[in-house]
């Protein structure tokens, strides 16, 4: 609040410039912040870990060895388990998320709309726990009795996918973590797609369908360009909740240090091993190598979001190429 | 089950939790063991009620606590896995057990009821060598003649979490069978040679509920609740014996503490006729010349009431307390080592 004397209109501009360069600062010092936190993350997990790099270099990597008896340790299965089990959760949530997006932007009822969307984002504040235990006590019995037997029937002859879809039906394993990491990051995507859908300026679409495109043409050729890059970065902010998930996979993964081919085999994942192990490390190389793990999932993370800049990148040179 | 569940998984992610409900004067800080977590707890409760003195124990995990009290942030430890006498030398540590509880191995086989399958030492270290690979296996058939066996799979299933009851199992297995020693060893967590593993004991017993023709080990309160199959298993007298309270005070009693210094003994295999010779001890650790000695003394205080008076509580909880002789040895070596 100013006084009214005869300069306050002067002294208002410099402080509402002065508020507005303070704005900017923090601001500025909140993003900062946020570089700041994710370096010294990645550098403290790196230093937690030195012991295990140092030990075993970068045999660390590619070791399938987790022995905690004669101090042997390798991340390749853990690491291969969280591709593995996030790739599947892909496959699963982004056709549904899709699906769900175009239902509520194009087809589904106005009055629909709202009760739907509002599911889809409570999905997202069921705490993970809770997706585990469903997983444990009702999905993985439900995997086990009903669809793997199916799939050791069915696919017993197929080429590849004999080696994936064969194995023991026990219900806990890869396959199954992997439909459960789907179902929980579809709420983080679906929400982000359809809200950006309905942010496609509806100018676009109207002349779209005035020159006789079908809804789906519509989808195809005029919202999903246009909301392209908003889209990928939903798909990767569901992605990283996937390979970064802990109490979900821990549950129905089998966190077996064992490598397997079969998807209905158990494996394990880097936020399930650092979970499990972490209370009872009882040495230094032990504690080292879990968070050198951690350092690692932070390291696959970012490789994987490079590639997806780079996807981007290159997909926009190609639009920007064409004619 | 549902409070050690719980307290695991608050354990698992790190959480801490206090027991004391009130804030009282004279408080004792604990850390360590997830396993005696429940039995501290109603053992707590209760005495603060008689004598307005609460203990707030964290179950971060025995590993945790031998770190808290090595760092010396709390009153004594607690670990599933004794420490050596040099290890207790070196931190200027005692060590003494606190409560006893059995781990069981537990099966799903249709057509197999509770107590019907008889194990052996080293034959459980085969199946969880993946050595013996399916139930009609002939060395399993040996000693259950009579018991209809399927020609199916084993399915082995183990903690996938580091965890005392692990360290007392694999020490067992160690012991049963030279293999096993050899090519797996023991510690809290170790390379499993086969199987899946499920996170704390709740998971254990979830996934050997679920999974046909699965064993697993679990403790006993767990085969309880769950109603479990559990099997018999050989003793070093030559008897199978069936799990119960019974048998396992016989272990805790026969086992031979005397020739232990700092009571650095895991109880395999104890010599009584009807002892069951799988069974898990959980120790205190506390400092012999305390900074704060008035906790220490106040802690003292507690742990004699729990030996002394808490062996309801712990029946109740599925824990075996120790034995008198035992007690009394243990109340000998604090006013010996504890300053």
């Amino acid at each position: 609040m100013t006084d009214s004397l005869p300069s306050s209109e002067a002294k208002q501009a410099r402080a509402s410039e002065a508020a507005d360069r303070a704005f900017r600062w923090l601001t500025a010092a909140m993003a900062l912040a946020v570089l700041v936190i994710l370096g010294a993350t990645g550098f403290s997990m790196f230093w937690g870990g030195r012991l295990a790099f140092q030990t075993f270099g970068l045999h660390f990597i590619v070791s399938t060895d987790w022995d905690a008896v004669s101090h042997q340790f390798g991340a390749l299965i853990p690491i291969y388990g969280t591709l593995v089990t996030a790739a599947i959760s892909l496959i699963i949530g982004v056709p549904a998320s899709f699906g769900i997006a175009f239902t509520l932007t194009e087809t589904a009822p106005r009055w629909l709309r709202q009760p739907l969307s509002v599911a889809v984002e409570l999905l997202a504040s069921i705490p993970s726990i809770i997706y585990g235990m469903w997983g444990l006590f009702v999905f993985a019995p439900f995997m086990a009795a009903d669809i793997e037997p199916w799939l050791n029937d069915h696919l017993a002859n197929a080429p590849v996918l004999s080696t994936l879809f064969t194995g023991p039906p026990i219900g806990i394993g890869m396959l199954t973590a992997g439909i459960i990491l789907g179902i929980m990051i579809i709420p983080f995507i679906s929400s982000v797609m359809w809200t950006v859908f309905n942010a496609v300026p509806p100018q676009l679409k109207e002349s779209a369908i005035a020159l006789g495109a079908t809804r789906s043409e519509v989808m195809m050729k005029v919202t999903l360009p246009y909301t392209r890059n908003a889209v990928v970065g939903a798909i990767f902010l569901g992605l990283g909740r996937a390979l970064g998930e802990t109490m979900a996979v821990t549950f129905v993964l089998g966190n077996a240090h064992e490598f397997a081919k079969s998807l209905l085999m158990p494996g394990n994942s880097i936020a399930a091993v650092i979970a499990n192990e972490f209370t009872e490390a009882d040495s230094p190389i032990y504690t080292s190598s879990l968070i050198a793990l951690g350092f690692l999932l932070f390291v696959v993370t970012f490789i994987v979001l490079a590639i997806a800049r780079l996807f981007l990148y290159r997909l926009g040179r190609i639009e920007g190429a064409r004619p | 089950m549902r409070l050690r569940f719980g307290m695991a998984l608050a354990a698992a992610i790190g959480l801490t939790t206090s027991l004391s409900a009130t804030a009282q004067a004279a408080e004792i800080t604990g850390a360590g063991s997830t396993f005696v977590y429940p039995v501290l707890s109603q053992w707590s409760a209760d005495y603060s009620k008689m004598t307005g003195t609460s203990i707030n124990y964290q179950s971060i995990g025995s590993g945790g606590g031998i770190a808290q009290i090595k760092a010396g942030t709390v009153t004594f430890g607690a670990t599933d896995k004794p420490l050596s006498p040099t290890d207790l030398n070196a931190a200027g540590l005692a060590q003494f057990p606190i409560v006893i509880g059995a781990i069981i191995p537990v099966v799903s086989i249709p057509g197999v009821a509770p107590g019907q399958i008889k194990f052996t030492g080293p034959l459980l270290a085969d199946i969880f060598l993946g050595k013996i690979k399916k139930w009609d296996d002939p060395e399993i058939k040996a000693i259950n003649p009579g018991l209809k066996l399927p020609d199916a799979a084993i399915n082995v299933v183990h903690r996938s979490d580091g965890s005392g009851t692990t360290f007392n199992f694999v020490h067992y297995l160690s012991q049963e069978s030279a293999e096993w020693k050899a090519k797996v060893g023991e510690g809290t967590s170790v390379q499993w040679p086969t199987g899946i593993g499920g996170k704390g004991n709740e998971g254990v017993a979830a996934y050997t509920r679920q999974i046909p023709n699965s064993i697993g080990y679990v403790e006993y309160a767990y085969v309880i609740q769950n109603h479990m199959t559990y099997g018999q298993l050989k003793n070093k007298a030559g008897k199978f014996i069936t799990p119960s309270v019974a048998a396992f005070q016989a272990d805790a009693a026969t086992a031979n503490w005397k020739e232990f210094p700092d009571f650095y003994q895991v109880i395999t295999d104890a010599p009584g006729a009807n002892a069951y010779p799988l069974t898990a001890t959980t120790f205190v650790l506390m400092y012999k010349h305390p900074k704060d000695a008035a906790a220490s003394a106040s802690a003292l205080k507690f742990f004699k009431w729990s030996l002394e008076k808490g062996q309801p509580a712990a029946a109740k909880l599925d824990y075996v307390s120790l034995p008198a002789p035992l007690v009394k040895q243990i109340e000998q070596y604090w006013t010996a080592e504890i300053k």
